[in-house]
């Protein structure tokens, strides 16, 4: 009886000299600050009230949802909606799409093109953002040289409109993100049993037979946690859209919700607001993560 | 067998293009580094461009402190490293084999934390810092860059840590080896891709990293890398040719990196699932 005990207990300080360490300095760098920025925002603290700042109530969450700025809430929040789908989308088809192809035994040299394809992501961010701001220079910039000259077309202004300017950071963040997907899908990919193939063939599938009800499928488990973390990343990336469009431009029609919190905080320091659009942020991928967890979680039992 | 033909050709093809579309950028880097300073705005599309010259890559090193900014860079990424897979390895190998109160909770928390604006983090962090006393050292940064890979690099060892059968502790068990060693001897060798992979996303949170240096580390004695290279384009015009070089500077090293351990890239990203 007490030898049990004893054991139980070193299996329970085991586990806790496991995870103690890392849920520790969790807590300090992430919970800590959570729980101070609740605060915040329910405060008026701000570049005027910056030591004598006081609780002013959910004044904060009122202005998120009924401030008329130039755009508003619901603008940026709509134009962040299109950029996460689109990011996502992309990244997650064309990554798919080249795992699929490198994953093919026939294709020589699969070492050499799978390490030109990570380069995208191996650069870091803020290289990545600057590289690209400087090419959708309307002059200088490669864009708009390699579309004059091969492709005949007129010059883009690239970083001076709202639009484009939105595209260009698109564009910048599917070059990086892509490899990602590329690489999970091609772990998933070769963990297929292959037998399964050859089963397949003996009964005469067609390629796309058997990509749509074997390779899918198969690899569904592993993506849609790559899937949920990527859109989570791509909703919060503030790198790209604040350095490719320095910081909003033109006129502050080119944001995305995070960047318009950085800006609240960091240029206009108004930290209440800004603590409060935080928690708005946290609270829509909250949603969206459960939701779809449970979606797809769901549609998986009934497989 | 004429489809087959068709089929890889047209595979090569797309990867070419692909190919092409990921190392274009990278070349621009390599082009703007290497052009003279009197050159530097120039519509031409050459990659190598015309009296190319290293200038820029000597000014780097005899003008900047760029050296010193690399061991800066240097010291912490690799203690962000060492940090970071000593807490990743264990707290994973915990949620992937014992079942206890709030482990699916714990898991749940650490995707959790991902959803919060990160930046809005540093205001409370920066006052926490200016209490302790930690501004302007390293220790502020090391804490912080060693937390912001971990939920991810944990759930990549929770994963990994999966797909080994529970079987092996059991059988160095009944040899005479206790719990600590079984983990640390058998199975931590066994896990060695999901540690590479978890060594070099701790390295490049920490090597890559500007908006939280920038309100740590004001001393310029102790800047990283990308605060070195933030300079070149804060004065009234960006320094083109030495920001280019540096660029690349940095960027080799961790390109030099993924390349090395691009094999484990595959087998080691195992993304666990919050069940079990």
């Amino acid at each position: 009886m007490n030898a049990t005990t004893s054991a139980r207990t070193y299996h329970r300080l085991f586990i806790f000299f496991l995870i103690g360490p890392a849920f520790l300095i969790l807590f300090a760098v992430v919970l800590y600050p959570f729980l101070y920025n609740i605060v915040v925002s329910f405060s008026n603290m701000s570049l005027r009230h910056i030591r004598d700042w006081s609780i002013v109530g959910p004044l904060q969450y009122v202005k998120v949802f009924t401030e008329e700025s130039q755009p508003d809430f619901y603008v940026i929040f709509f134009k962040t909606i299109v950029w996460t789908v689109v990011n996502v989308l992309f990244h997650v088809v064309i990554g798919v799409f080249l795992a699929l192809i490198l994953n093919q035994k026939e294709i020589r040299g699969r070492w050499l093109f799978r390490t030109l394809l990570i380069l995208p992501w191996a650069v870091p961010q803020y290289i990545v953002a600057l590289t690209w701001r400087g090419m959708f220079n309307f002059e200088y910039g490669s864009i708009n040289l390699l579309i004059t000259q091969y492709l005949g077309l007129s010059a883009v202004e690239w970083l001076k409109s709202p639009t484009e300017a939105f595209i260009a950071c698109i564009i910048t963040n599917v070059w990086l993100g892509f490899p990602f997907m590329m690489i999970i899908a091609l772990g998933a990919l070769q963990s297929i049993p292959h037998e399964l193939y050859e089963a397949a063939e003996i009964d005469g599938a067609s390629w796309w037979h058997k990509l749509r009800h074997i390779t899918l499928p198969m690899i569904r488990p592993v993506m849609i946690p790559a899937i949920t973390l990527g859109t989570v990343w791509t909703f919060n990336n503030l790198n790209i859209v604040w350095l490719v469009s320095n910081a909003g431009e033109p006129s502050d029609n080119t944001h995305i919700l995070v960047s318009f919190v950085y800006k609240a905080a960091f240029n206009l320091y108004r930290f209440g607001y800004a603590a409060a659009l935080s928690m708005v942020i946290f609270v829509i991928l909250l949603v969206f993560s459960l939701l779809f967890m449970r979606r797809t979680r769901a549609t998986e039992a009934a497989a | 067998m004429k489809a087959k033909t068709i089929r890889l050709t047209a595979s090569y093809l797309v990867l070419i293009i692909f190919c092409v579309i990921a190392v274009y950028p990278i070349l621009q880097v390599v082009t703007i580094s290497l052009r003279p300073a009197d050159r530097l705005l120039s519509t031409s599309l050459e990659i190598i461009p015309e009296n190319a010259s290293l200038s820029a890559y000597v000014q780097l090193f005899t003008e900047r402190p760029f050296l010193r900014w690399m061991i800066n860079s240097l010291l912490v990424s690799l203690v962000v490293t060492v940090t970071g897979v000593s807490l990743a390895s264990t707290a994973g190998y915990a949620f992937s084999r014992f079942s206890f109160a709030g482990k699916k909770a714990g898991l749940l928390s650490l995707l959790t934390t991902q959803m919060f604006p990160a930046t809005m983090l540093m205001l409370p962090l920066y006052i926490l810092l200016i209490k302790l006393g930690l501004i302007n050292t390293y220790i502020g940064v090391i804490i912080i860059y060693s937390a912001t890979a971990l939920p991810f690099t944990i759930w990549t060892m929770k994963g990994y840590y999966d797909t080994i059968p529970y079987s092996l502790e059991e059988a160095a068990r009944i040899d005479g080896c206790n719990q600590f060693h079984a983990f640390y001897r058998i199975i931590l060798p066994l896990a060695a891709p999901a540690l590479v992979i978890t060594a070099l996303f701790s390295f490049m949170t920490a090597w890559a990293e500007y908006v939280v240096a920038a309100q740590i580390l004001q001393d310029s004695d102790l800047w990283t890398l990308p605060l070195g290279l933030k300079s070149f384009e804060s004065n009234m015009t960006t320094e083109w040719g030495l920001y280019g070089a540096a660029s690349l500077m940095v960027a080799v090293p961790v390109i030099a990196l993924f390349l090395a351990l691009s094999r484990y890239l595959v087998s080691g990203l195992t993304l666990g699932s919050v069940k079990g």
